[in-house]
């Protein structure tokens, strides 16, 4: 990923939640927070007002590893995005992190078809156009 | 879960007495909308000999009560319920407990959607986009996730790497499935299907080929259900809802527990709990095929082979015409028809298979069926244990 260049890709950009605005406000420094309950002591995602465990609005927003691995992936070969179809084939992967929590991306770099399940990967960013990125994956050494 | 084996106080309360469906081979109908939807409840009723007077209960995904007012009744049971495609599995799970429970004695679910004729009406809408505080445009819509294939692709991605499963394996639900639609003069694909051929379908989201898809037709259907009392003097042989359970465990797929286990886990296990049945005793499955994968999971879930097992588990036929586990006998969603919500057209065919309406395609002696429906993105399951006069 260049640093901080110009969305090339036209996505679907997210609107920002009122329980995850410290999320994406960390993601402008490119760091990864994730929501932990502070009383069941667990990461939950994708952020919530309370625990889904416990209900206790008790959430601390925590820097998380940025590591983890492919829990499941899959190839598009026929995007319903339109501006997404120029990118050729692209792998969507459900990463579970080291903190226990899976988020989706899209593998950056490298053959999508080659992206497996357990393959180890990294976030990386991809900027959006209000200054807020996007979590990616990248792979990484095991 | 709440459901235990004690509680069986609905088994054979309610049985369904009319059913009807409509779908072409060229996957258009001439009706659509609310007229569509008033042609199958007419046909459902005249099926179970009752009319429109008779109707104290309607259920609906979008409005019951507006279907109702289109119809001119006045129910005290109103149920607009949408899980997706198993809302109809909900609905007849709804509607027998609220019959049990008197609430009402004569139900009607109806569904009807004609994505391809719309096209030609220039009604279609496109699929709508999660928009403001929908987790699902926060976290998924970015990615370029196709829907509904996309999440499915992720389950079967999953399914492969924990347990073997190949694509052979799916592909060949997709061909005893289009042995059966061979046998449905309604059936949209009817030509024989090869484990070649599935595998040579454009790849669409792996690993998901074309032929692992289901169809995208015009359908419809309704069903009639009443108290097994009085459907005892109605025109044809009640089919009586002997189980019932419905369960789900996420919306969007990225919260789904575990991408190759589906709450058809806990579905099955109360509506086979409350049957007092077990899969073994099963002469015929309709379990909801949206993909090849699906049918697969609800294989495994529903207890009919173990976890992880499913593949190897169809390989010989089995779900085929002759086979020991006859399955999705009008040719699925996968050949026959579907509009979008495919759940009713289960509860129809299991309901022509006890009556031994099945024609061409009847499984000989068929006394239980079951209805399984999936909705959303393998996100509610709901299944129905149907039964003959003999079963109870
Ligand atoms: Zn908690």
């Amino acid at each position: 990923m260049t640093e901080d260049a110009t969305p090339t890709v036209k996505r679907f950009e997210p609107p920002i939640g009122t329980a995850s605005a410290p999320f994406w406000e960390a993601t402008r420094d490119k760091r990864l927070l994730l929501p932990w309950c502070t009383a069941c002591e667990r990461p939950l995602w994708y952020p919530r007002e309370v625990c889904p465990r416990c209900l206790d609005s008790a959430i601390e927003w925590r820097e998380a590893s940025g590591r983890g691995r492919v829990y499941a992936v899959t190839v598009d070969y026929k995007p319903q995005n339109p501006a997404l179809a120029a990118l050729g084939p692209y792998a969507v992967v459900l990463v579970e992190l080291d903190e226990g929590v899976r988020l989706l991306g899209n593998m950056v770099g490298g053959d999508p078809e080659e992206v497996a399940v357990g393959m180890a990967v990294a976030v990386t960013w991809e900027p959006l156009s209000d200054g807020h990125h996007l979590v990616q994956f990248e792979r990484a050494e095991p | 879960m709440a459901m235990t084996s004690s509680d069986r106080t609905m088994r054979g309360a309610a049985a369904i007495v009319g059913v009807a469906d409509a779908a072409s081979p060229t996957g258009v109908l001439d009706l659509h909308g609310r007229a569509l939807e008033a042609a199958m409840v007419r046909a459902a009723l005249d099926d179970a000999g009752l009319t429109l007077d008779d109707v104290d209960g309607v259920c609906h995904t979008n409005s019951s009560m507006q279907l109702a007012e289109y119809l001119g009744i006045h129910p005290n049971f109103t149920d607009s319920t949408n899980t997706g495609g198993s809302s109809f599995e909900v609905h007849a799970e709804h509607a027998a407990a609220a019959i049990n429970a008197g609430v009402c004695d004569v139900v009607v679910s109806v569904y009807a959607a004609t994505p391809r004729g719309d096209r030609g009406r220039g009604t279609a809408r496109p699929r709508p986009q999660p928009q403001g505080e929908d987790p699902r445009a926060e976290w998924e819509a970015p990615y370029g996730l196709r829907m509904p294939m996309g999440p499915y692709a992720l389950a079967a991605s999953r399914h492969m790497a924990m347990y073997g499963t190949t694509s052979e394996h799916l592909a060949q639900i997709a061909v005893s499935t289009r042995e059966w639609a061979a046998r449905n003069p309604s059936a949209r694909y009817r030509d024989p299907l090869t484990i070649d051929d599935v595998l040579a379908s454009p790849m669409q989201s792996s690993p998901l080929h074309l032929l692992d898809c289901c169809l995208v037709t015009d359908g419809a259907g309704a069903f009639v259900m009443t108290s097994a009392e009085r459907a005892r003097s109605l025109a044809k042989p009640p089919v009586y809802v002997l189980g019932a359970g419905t369960c789900h465990d996420h919306l969007m797929i990225t919260q789904m527990p575990d991408l190759a286990t589906t709450p058809g886990v806990q579905s099955g296990q109360a509506a086979f709990s409350m049957a007092g049945v077990t899969p073994a005793q099963v002469d015929v499955l309709e379990a909801y095929d949206s993909f090849t994968i699906t049918a697969l999971l609800h294989l495994e879930d529903l207890g009919f082979c173990p976890k992880g097992e499913g593949g190897p588990y169809v390989m010989d036929g089995k779900l085929g015409p002759g086979g020991s586990l006859p399955t999705n006998t009008n040719g699925g969603g996968l050949s026959y028809t579907h509009p979008g919500m495919y759940g009713m057209f289960l509860i129809v065919e299991a309901v022509r298979q006890l009556r031994g309406e099945g024609g061409d395609r009847q499984v000989p002696g068929a006394e239980i069926a079951v209805a399984h429906g999936s909705g959303m993105v393998l996100s509610c399951m709901s299944t129905l244990v149907l039964g003959t006069e003999a079963t109870l």
